[in-house]
């Protein structure tokens, strides 16, 4: 896999099968309907349990709007990942093409999968940090593993545009 | 403070966060918020908190804290060590509804932040 900038995309190539449906388990990933610890993480109290009125109408009015908000980031990035559908060859390595526009749908979307998974699996933060754990056993592991690579993928669009001098 | 004006003001700060899309990402200038901020403080203390989250990145923190709060590069580091080292850190304080947009904004880029009383 290479991943590299280009005038107005970020540019991911020679994407093999595995991390091409990884990618493609983006917007999968980020719904929690399944799992209340994921919907705790993604939609968290905005105060302590003392603040029930501000907390009750938290969720009545804004947690909607953050719905609203991440789901129109993980569409915009389920439209992205079309293209990885259109590989005429069924194993071959691919291209995945993210307009810099959409860098922050992205990051969005892949911190949305990252908290989601992260907190289905309850992962403590050695695990988070053992970037050298053996290969998959279990689909434990295989979600750590994408915890991961969301997070890579997450450092290199940062990086990539806080480089833009448009964007100070 | 009613529901309807709650749902307005969660709207226009989804809002803001959109046109920093669209504006590419591009961090205000501190210089309006510092004197907006100072008059706030004044009048209301409530402190917006973040609090650890072992999956988020050190450097996504720092660059929410950016667009958020309109922090340097810096100063926004130096909150996202603090979060990191200590748990938690008090990112901003002032008036209870500057607080509570702010935590909107923070949840939005999905981050843990709480307001609190200020002691």
């Amino acid at each position: 896999m290479e991943i590299c900038r280009q005038s107005e995309a970020l540019e991911i190539r020679e994407l093999d099968p595995f991390l091409a449906e990884l990618l493609r388990q983006i917007p999968e990933s980020v719904n929690p309907k399944d799992s209340p610890a994921a919907e705790e993480r993604l939609f968290s109290a905005p105060a302590s349990a003392e603040e029930q009125e501000f907390r009750a109408e938290w969720k009545v009015y804004v947690v909607p709007e953050l719905r609203r908000l991440f789901q129109s980031a993980t569409e915009i990035v389920r439209q992205d990942l079309e293209q990885l559908h259109c590989t005429k060859k069924p194993f071959a390595n691919c291209t995945l093409r993210i307009p810099l526009a959409h860098a922050d749908a992205w990051l969005n979307a892949l911190n949305q999968a990252r908290l989601a998974i992260a907190a289905s699996y309850n992962f403590t933060e050695n695990e988070l940090c053992d970037h050298f754990r053996s290969p998959f056993g279990s689909r434990r592991d295989l979600g750590l593993f994408q915890v991961n690579f969301y997070g890579f993928l997450q450092e290199f669009i940062l990086r990539e545009t806080s480089a833009c001098p448009d964007e100070g | 403070m009613s529901g309807r004006r709650r749902a307005d003001e969660a709207e226009n700060a989804l809002q803001e966060i959109g046109v920093a899309v669209i504006a590419q990402g591009a961090v205000e200038t501190p210089t309006e918020k510092k004197e907006a901020s100072a008059k706030d403080e004044i009048q209301a203390p409530w402190n917006v908190v973040v609090h650890n989250d072992p999956v988020n990145l050190m450097t996504y923190v720092t660059m929410v804290f950016q667009r958020v709060f309109g922090y340097p590069r810096e100063r926004a580091e130096r909150h996202m060590l603090e979060v990191h080292h200590n748990g938690r850190s008090i990112l901003w304080s002032g008036m209870r509804e500057r607080a509570e947009l702010y935590v909107q904004q923070l949840h939005a880029h999905l981050l843990l932040a709480t307001i609190e009383k200020a002691a």
